[in-house]
C-alpha cells in the first residue's frame, strides 16, 4: 500500500474539476504535482477517468428504429406555416 | 406580382427554408436526445412518449428556437420541463442518509478486493457489468441523477446543464459531485459485495 499522506486528500478534493477540466490554474498545479509522485492518487486519477467513460458507453442505449420513424412523420403532420 | 406581394413570398419562402432546417437538424439529434432521455425516466416507453412530446411541441414551436444556439440543449429544455409537467417531482426525493463516502471510496473498494495493482489495468472497470452500472445509475435520487445523466452521459457542460435544469451553475457543481459519489457507493453495493 502506497502512503497515505495528507496531500492526497487534498488530490481527492481536486479529483472532480480536475477530470472535467475545471480548475484554476493554480489548482492544475497543486493536482499534477501531487499526482507526480503519488501512485496511490494517479491510480485512482486514471481509474476515474476510465469509470466515466465505461459509465458513459454502459449507460447509452441507441434510440429504437421505430420511434426515429414515428418522429420523422411527426414533422411531416406538424402543421404548415 | 407587386414589390409588396414579391417581398412576401421571399419572406415566406425563407421561413419555409428555415423551417426545414430547423426540422432536420432536430431529427439529426434524435440520437442523443433520446439517450439522455432513456436514462432520465425509468422505463424505455416512458423515455419514448416522452421523446414523442418533446418533438410535437419542437415542431410545433420552432419559430423560438434561435438558430445558431445550442439546438440539442434547447431540446433538452423542451423535455425536462414536459417531464416536470408529468407531476414526477411533485414527489420530492426523500433526504438522503448523510452520505460520507470519498470520491475513491469505489477504487478503494476495488484496489481491497482485486488489489492495487489491479487499478490499473484497463478492464478494472469490467468488474462492473454494463448491467450494474445501469442499475446503479437508476438507484440515484432524482434531483442528482438529472445532473449525471446531462454531464456524464449527455456530455452538456456545467452551464448548459444549468439553463437545462433552470438551477444556478454550483447547484450543478454540487449535484453532479455528490451524483457522482452516490452513484460509485451503488456501484460498489452492486457489484462488490
Amino acid at each position: 500500500m502506497t502512503d497515505h499522506d495528507p496531500g492526497c486528500e487534498k488530490c481527492e478534493e481536486l479529483l472532480q474539476g480536475y477530470l472535467d477540466r475545471d480548475l484554476a490554474p493554480a489548482e492544475v498545479v497543486v493536482a499534477e504535482g501531487h499526482l507526480d509522485g503519488c501512485d496511490y492518487c494517479r491510480r485512482r486519477y486514471r481509474f476515474e477517468e476510465r469509470l466515466r467513460r465505461y459509465i458513459r458507453i454502459s449507460a447509452s442505449e441507441r434510440i429504437p428504429a421505430g420511434l426515429r420513424q414515428k418522429l420523422a412523420e411527426l414533422r411531416d403532420q406538424s402543421p404548415a406555416l | 406580382m407587386s414589390e409588396t406581394e414579391a417581398a412576401g413570398a421571399r419572406r415566406i419562402a425563407a421561413e419555409a427554408r428555415g423551417r426545414v432546417r430547423f426540422e432536420e437538424e432536430a431529427l439529426e439529434l434524435a440520437d442523443q436526445v433520446y439517450r439522455v432521455a432513456r436514462r432520465l425516466v425509468g422505463t424505455r416507453e416512458e423515455a419514448e412518449e416522452l421523446v414523442q412530446e418533446t418533438y410535437v411541441r419542437a415542431f410545433r414551436s420552432w419559430s423560438s428556437y434561435t438558430p445558431g444556439t445550442n439546438m440539442r440543449a434547447w431540446l433538452l429544455r423542451i423535455l425536462t420541463n414536459l417531464n416536470l409537467d408529468r407531476g414526477r417531482k411533485i414527489q420530492r426525493t426523500p433526504d438522503l442518509q448523510p452520505l460520507e463516502e470519498g470520491d475513491y471510496f469505489l477504487a478503494n473498494k476495488l484496489a481491497a478486493a482485486e488489489g492495487e495493482q489491479a487499478l490499473d489495468q484497463e478492464r478494472v472497470v469490467e468488474k462492473l457489468s454494463q448491467d450494474n452500472v445501469v442499475e446503479a445509475l437508476s438507484e440515484v435520487p432524482h434531483d442528482f441523477r438529472d445532473v449525471v445523466v446531462l454531464v456524464d452521459i449527455g456530455e452538456f457542460s456545467y452551464a448548459d446543464a444549468a439553463q437545462i435544469l433552470d438551477v444556478p451553475i454550483g447547484t450543478v457543481m454540487s449535484r453532479l459531485h455528490r451524483g457522482r459519489r452516490i452513484l460509485k457507493q451503488k456501484l460498489a453495493e452492486e457489484s462488490l459485495t
